[in-house]
């Protein structure tokens, strides 16, 4: 399935980030190529990125969808998450306190964007005003 | 896509039982049934994620939130994670230094 693309635009609301998973799996299932551990990773990786998309669509009290783009067939399972909400600096994300500070417990949330470098092979934020873009590769090679 | 919870009782533990995904979804409800354990003055928590079949920072989030609240009324969090796919969430965030995590309940209730 060279160059196959999937496109999807789901409300920005908590309940679709499910169907997000669910079609870049089924996707990446479809292509035969990666493994189930790899595809796990990948859906992991859509869930934070649309998580985070749908928060940034709340803060800024859009109701604008978020774009979700699957391709696969050209090296790898890609997939591009597009929202329309206020951006954010990548370089800018507070570290957390090492695991064994007490403070750690302080912190609830942050974990979504380095759990997303942890999990794939190629990621891009792309981040203004208007929105955030994020690209996720998996490649098959790395699935070797 | 749904989210059970279920409580039961070991001696003085209450065993969380979750099943299904834990998403920006249903990780609400998640939290709450930890609170009102609290609120119910049952502090010393198994949560068992033997039937998880996702989980996400938002998960994560969860779990750290309740740990630090079941601490502050002097109790704990203990874990049940089997599966490795659910466990390399907490690997990849340094989160099993911040748990005590078991492969069974009767493992987590023996270290309790």
């Amino acid at each position: 399935m060279a160059g196959e693309v999937v496109e999807l635009e789901i409300p920005a609301q908590a309940e679709f980030v499910a169907l997000a998973r669910l079609v870049v799996s089924t996707m990446a299932f479809a292509d035969g190529t990666l493994s189930p551990e790899r595809i796990d990773d990948l859906k992991l990786a859509v869930s934070e990125a649309c998580t985070n998309a749908i928060e940034a669509h709340s803060a800024r009290r859009t109701a604008e969808r978020v774009l979700v783009r699957c391709s696969a067939g050209l090296g790898g399972v890609e997939v591009c998450i597009e929202d329309r909400g206020g951006g954010f600096d990548p370089a800018a994300l507070p570290d957390h306190p090492p695991v064994t500070d007490p403070a750690r417990l302080e912190f609830e949330r942050g974990l979504g964007i380095p759990l997303i470098r942890a999990l794939v092979d190629e990621v891009d934020f792309t981040s203004s005003t208007q929105g955030t873009a994020v690209r996720l590769v998996v490649r098959y090679e790395a699935d070797s | 896509m749904d989210l059970d919870l279920d409580v039961s009782e070991r001696g003085e533990l209450s065993v969380l039982t979750v099943r299904g995904e834990v998403d920006v979804s249903t990780a609400p409800r998640f939290r709450e049934r930890l609170i009102e354990l609290v609120n119910e003055g049952r502090c010393n928590v198994v949560a068992d994620l033997s039937d998880v079949d996702f989980l996400d920072s938002t998960g994560l989030g969860v779990l750290v939130g309740g740990l630090k609240r079941l601490r502050s009324h002097n109790g704990d969090l203990t874990l049940v994670c089997p599966q490795s796919r659910i466990l390399k969430v907490f690997e990849i965030t340094g989160l099993t230094q911040v748990f005590s995590i078991h492969d069974s309940v009767d493992a987590a209730v023996a270290a309790s």
